[in-house]
């Protein structure tokens, strides 16, 4: 029953209607509630939202309509009826009848509320309360019994339910069907008892739940976390963009006295719409760990960190950095402006090209994609696409608001989605996709098999794709020949940014690769230096094995390269840019306390290449910026950056610009030959689920209780092999390590193991040595 | 009895009315014969021509209904019929099924072939278990006769019927939360459009019909138009049944020409019961504004009983008696819509919540003279704002109420209690239950 949307290329018909005395004009398929806004008259309304399909169930938006002279007899939801050219409305502005309707409506609302507004989370900011007010009666006529219920009701640990509270707009209900594929809430019961529950014994096991909190228009749902924390009016809000992946949204966060106590789902029609993932609304305690280093620290001659000053801290940094072999790891989180800061640094005062965003699995094969191969696909390319190919990717886990954008177009046109994946996940079963079942390693077939791409297809690869030998190259191919559009959607929020910086051994800011001596000279005009190092530097892996005597780092988790990062780092001189004590800071010689996300200006560039530039939310802080870290090190050692500020950073980016001129093409790496495995073998597959160990959700306890469980997947057949049913425990193991844990009996390739790659009794690097296309030892544990 | 049309209810004297021998006896599935020979469109253009009209509630014409299915669209049709009777006072459809549910299954069997539909549904309310037995097993031998199924009498069409049963939701009589209902899910009402013509079951075009419409399409094919339309009123053509409950002396199905009075009705159920006047009753079910005894000449058709004030409903007409405080006759069927409320849309589930605490405090003696008015004032805000008609339906009985017995509820609040004495108003002995 989904109403066909108008595709954007069509040519929209216009309809004229008048609003109030007030003529319209709007395009088909318009409702009048929306028509009546662009007039700029408000008509209330719950149940009605934007992005959900009409539902016409509060009735609070009722208006007088006529067509052509005929009058509707009695007053109608303004959010169900689409205008028509020769419809005359009249609004409670202007009719008695529409204005005694609303009042009525409203009356009847509050008769079942608490009207515990004093103590409510919503009050403030709650459509119920400013709407009573607006377009309720003042003095409610009711005289008897409400309607009351147990308090709170938790449908999952970060979710709870008032159900006195609510007004049955359905807006949760809807949300978690319609928009996230997620019906695991539903009305239950009816009349006046008609309550929002969950399935017995099953909670609300979405990532996107938290939307639900924010478009509930009263106080019925609320955070766990939030809950009774705050009022609205002693919150500063400050507009953001998320730091937890490149899906880019907009956010708010809200701040009181230096604390951030929630950050909420930002608009931009163009990336997140009005959504965002739990991870994004609920990951934020990370800011306010008590490992949060506050202090430069300098280690001492026994070995011990000991607290320093400024200046004392960067003087020893740059003791140990002037004139040694040293490079740089970025790691995925840093702002475009840090990126660049580091970018800078590397080439002027490092004179290196030894500089490198990745911190996760990576290969030559990928820098070359990186630096070669343009990306061109959008949100937009989603919603108009025939045809969606996910290579490596799976968006519900590594990219959530990418998903919510292809389900959206599945969910409405039934828009045909294929996965190259190892097994059939919940998203990739949400997306009703075509499941090319692929072990690990095997991907370049899998990739030349997709037929039927037109140029409004969509191919949206992942960063794990850098982990089968020939798949990006198999990508760019397919892409040329098919004229698709394509994605490349790494998990980290920085690294599309870290690539325009230039944070990368073969290219320089704005794409310009080191290789070419015109690229080069821009760059070294740019930055008033002579020359710039001309020879491809170390990738993260190689610095990390490689003789380089020191090493600065930016946000890095050792365990997230290889299982022996940090015993090789240890033995050079490190200087540590950190937010908390790290791995890295445990070995580091100096370590520099930078902001958070949330202290710090901005951007991050999304996989679309779209920048979301945020402004500090904590203003009080005395944390600063990595650049502006970076630039005082750079002015210590005497081979100074000049980029004092964020802004300065950001000027100067933006005044060096693109590359125009021409590229190579992309090198063709071929595939290396397909691994077989024993009866007792599989080759491990793995990736991270979006609720794991991850470190910046460290300290959220209820986000935490709604992660996907950890599981190992295995097919049926192997399960009957050893002879385990669902749950039993299995263990995968290697010469390095184990992991043993319940198993899942899935949709998988016969060949592979499914291992969650960093959750609770299951981080790969660390227990295995190994995250992917690796052969594991599989057995009854 | 000489008003008296029976065709629906001609053979409920039979002892085997209700097996298929005792239908083909009485001329059972010759209409289906005659209407497979003709092309569909002829079908709906003879329904069409019959003017027969919903006898569901509505009135609409269900020829148009038909008519509206948009043909060669490539699609699955769907032929539904709501048998889900729950409107307080109606129980027409519940004894025509007992009686005679292969005349049901026949209308179906037309109905479907006319609109190009091979599957059809019953889906009748899960409390009358014994009709839903009866039903089935007529469905079972109407398939061992070769009426369902493939290549239905040899004529090349198909159809499988099913019966659904429902949980027992007066909101699952709205055909689209029926809808919603027979495909699984909650019963609520769906928004329109789209139509269930356009996009009913399963998003395919449907049509609902009311039980009684349905049966009274073999007779209609039978014996032709103008036999119909020689019943019946200028524009309600037919005959109907017409179900009266309460304090009459004969309560029960009484078939006769739409246009027909109550006091002509009366005369044929043996009337008020002995001793006592009339005092106010319903023309089709709780859901329409009452009449009093000063509406006893109105015509009982589509137009006559809506000039009234009223509606006709499902022609169930419950007769009370002076004996009958209409405040707490209203209140319990205020009561009933309370429980029944879905639930979906404010005026209805706050609305329903809020009628009873105030009519519970009137019926006790208690409030003023401007509860009254508040009561009216609500019944305003909740009558038409509501999603669907079950709302209206719950204001109608508080609003026509008021209407004609104001000074009743007026009475309730001088006296502080309410002045009636509820066992004489039962039906059963009331001397010595004080």
């Amino acid at each position: 029953m989904s109403i066909q949307e108008l595709s954007t290329e069509q040519a929209v018909e216009m309809i004229t209607c008048v609003i109030d005395g007030f003529e319209v004009t709007v395009p088909k398929g318009t409702l009048v509630i929306r028509a009546a806004e662009k007039l700029g008259i408000q008509i209330p309304r719950f149940c009605d939202h934007p992005l959900l399909a009409p539902a016409g169930a509060c009735r609070q938006c009722l208006v007088d309509i006529e067509i052509n002279g005929r009058a509707f007899p009695k007053p109608q939801a303004s959010c169900t009826i689409p205008v028509e050219n020769g419809m005359v409305v009249k609004t409670q502005l202007t009719s008695p009848v529409a204005d005694k309707a609303q009042k009525g409506i409203m009356e009847l609302l509050l008769i079942n509320h608490p009207l515990d507004c004093p103590v409510c989370d919503k009050g403030g900011e709650c459509p119920l309360q400013n709407q009573a007010m607006s377009n309720g009666r003042g003095e409610s006529r009711f005289e008897g019994v409400k309607r009351t219920f147990e308090k709170p009701v938790a449908i999952s640990s970060q979710v709870l339910l008032d159900r006195e509270r609510c007004v049955l707009c359905a807006r949760c209900t809807r949300f978690s069907e319609q928009i996230a594929g997620d019906p695991f809430i539903t009305l239950n019961e009816r009349g006046a008892l008609q309550q929002v529950g969950i399935y017995e014994d099953e909670p609300f096991d979405s990532y996107y739940s938290g939307n639900t909190v924010q478009i509930c228009p009263v106080g019925a749902l609320t955070g766990t976390s939030y809950r009774f924390r705050a009022r609205p009016f002693d919150l500063v809000s400050t507009d953001s963009a998320c730091e937890h992946c490149a899906s880019g949204c907009a956010m708010r966060t809200d701040v009181r006295r230096g604390k951030t106590l929630r950050r909420l789902a930002g608009e931009d029609a163009s990336v997140n719409e009005e959504w965002n993932c739990d991870k994004g609304r609920w990951a934020f305690k990370y800011e306010v760990a008590k490992n949060r280093i506050t202090t430069p620290l300098i280690r001492d001659a026994n070995g011990q960190l000991q607290e320093a000053s400024w200046p004392e801290a960067l003087a020893a940094a740059a003791a140990g950095l002037k004139d040694a072999r040293a490079g740089v790891l970025v790691g995925g989180r840093a702002t475009v402006e840090d990126a660049y800061g580091y970018s800078k640094f590397a080439r002027v005062t490092l004179g290196t090209n030894n500089i490198d965003f990745r911190s996760r699995s990576h290969s030559d094969e990928e820098l070359d994609f990186l630096s070669t191969v343009s990306t061109n696909a959008t949100y937009k390319d989603i919603d108009n696409a025939d045809h969606v190919v996910l290579i490596n990717f799976e968006p519900e886990d590594e990219s959530p608001i990418v998903f919510l954008r292809i389900y959206k177009q599945v969910h409405k046109r039934a828009i045909k989605v294929t996965s190259i994946a190892s097994l059939a996940s919940r998203g990739s079963e949400k997306l009703n996709a075509n499941l090319v079942k692929t072990a690990p390693g095997n991907e370049v077939a899998s990739i030349n098999s997709v037929t039927d791409l037109t140029g409004k297809s969509v191919v949206l690869v992942g960063e794990r794709a850098s982990e089968t030998q020939g798949a990006l190259s198999a990508v760019a191919k397919l892409v040329k020949e098919s004229g698709a559009k394509l994605g490349w959607v790494p998990r980290r929020a920085g690294e599309r940014g870290a690539i325009a910086a230039g944070a990368m051994p073969n290219s320089l800011p704005g794409n310009r690769l080191i290789s070419d001596a015109a690229a080069r000279v821009d760059i070294a005009t740019a930055w008033a230096v002579d020359s710039l190092p001309s020879a491809t530097g170390l990738s993260t892996q190689e610095i990390i094995n490689s003789d380089l005597q020191a090493v600065v780092i930016g946000g890095v988790d050792p365990m997230d390269i290889s299982p022996d990062a940090k015993l090789k780092l240890s033995k050079k001189f490190i200087v540590s840019l950190e937010i908390r004590q790290s791995d890295i800071t445990e070995i580091a010689a100096v370590v520099l306390p930078v902001a958070a996300v949330v202290e710090k200006s901005g951007s991050f560039v999304d996989w679309q290449g779209k920048v979301r530039k945020f402004e500090a939310a904590v203003e009080q802080s005395l944390n600063r910026s990595d650049v502006r870290i970076i630039s005082m090190l750079a002015d210590e050692i005497g081979k100074p950056i000049n980029l004092p500020t964020v802004k300065s950073a950001r000027v100067e980016l933006e005044s060096i610009g693109n590359w125009d001129g021409a590229k190579p093409e992309m090198k063709s790496t071929v595939s290396n030959s397909t691994k077989s495995v024993g009866p007792e073998e599989a080759i491990l597959s793995s990736w991270r689920n979006l609720l794991d160990k991850g470190s910046l959700q460290d300290g959220e306890e209820n986000l935490a209780g709604t992660a996907r469980g950890s599981v190992i997947v295995i097919s049926k057949s192997r399960a009957s092999y050893l002879g385990v049913k669902e749950n039993d425990l299995v263990r995968v193991s290697n010469n390095y390590g184990a992991v043993t844990l319940p198993c899942a009996i899935g949709d998988i390739e016969e060949s592979t193991v499914w291992v969650p790659r960093n959750s609770l009794n299951s981080q790969l690097i660390r227990n295995l040595g190994v995250v992917s296309n690796s052969v594991v030892k599989v057995a009854k544990a | 009895m000489s008003k008296l049309t029976p065709v629906l209810s001609a053979n409920w004297d039979q002892a085997d009315s209700f097996t298929i021998d005792g239908y083909k006896r009485s001329g059972g599935y010759t209409a289906v014969a005659k209407a497979l020979a003709m092309n569909p469109d002829e079908v709906i253009q003879l329904v069409k021509d019959s003017g027969l009209r919903g006898r569901g509630g509505a009135g609409f014409p269900t020829g148009s209904k038909w008519g509206f299915i948009p043909q060669g669209d490539n699609k699955d049709h769907y032929f539904v019929v709501n048998a889900d009777e729950s409107e307080p006072g109606t129980c027409k459809d519940t004894p025509l099924m007992m009686a005679n549910p292969h005349v049901l299954i026949e209308g179906v069997i037309i109905g479907s072939y006319a609109i190009r539909a091979n599957y059809a549904f019953i889906y009748i309310r899960g409390e009358v278990t014994h009709v839903v037995r009866r039903v089935q097993q007529a469905i079972e031998d109407a398939y061992k006769a070769g009426l369902l199924g493939k290549n239905i009498l040899g004529k090349g069409f198909d159809l499988e019927l099913v019966l659904h049963v429902g949980a027992g939701a007066y909101i699952c009589g709205e055909e689209t939360a029926l809808l919603d209902s027979l495909e699984g899910f909650r019963g609520q009402p769906r928004l329109r459009p789209p139509f269930p013509a356009i996009a009913g079951l399963y998003a395919k075009p449907t049509v609902v019909n009311n039980v009684e419409s349905v049966a009274s399409v073999p007779a209609i094919v039978n014996q032709g138009v103008a036999w119909f339309t020689s019943m019946g009123t200028e524009k309600s053509k037919g005959f109907t049944l017409y179900s009266l409950s309460g304090h009459v002396n004969n309560p029960g199905q009484f078939e006769a020409p739409l246009g027909i009075t109550l006091r002509q009705l009366l005369e044929i159920s043996g009337g008020v019961r002995k001793g006592h006047k009339l005092k106010f009753w319903t023309p089709g079910g709780s859901s329409t504004p009452i009449f009093t005894d000063a509406h006893l000449d109105v015509p009982l058709d589509y137009e006559g009983v809506a000039a009234a004030g009223s509606m006709l409903g499902t022609k169930a007409l419950q007769i009370f008696d002076e004996t009958t405080c209409i405040v707490r006759a209203v209140l319990r069927w205020t009561e009933f819509y309370k429980h029944e409320s879905c639930g979906k849309c404010t005026p209805c589930r706050e609305g329903t919540w809020w009628l009873v605490q105030v009519l519970k405090d009137l019926e006790a003696g208690k409030g003023s003279e401007a509860d009254l008015d508040k009561l009216l004032d609500l019944c305003d805000n909740i009558m038409g704002r509501s999603f669907c008609a079950l709302a209206d339906g719950a204001a109608s009985p508080i609003i026509s109420s008021l209407k004609y017995f104001r000074q009743e509820y007026l009475d309730h609040l001088s006296a502080g209690a309410c002045p009636f004495d509820p066992m004489a108003a039962t039906l059963f002995e009331s001397a010595g239950v004080k």
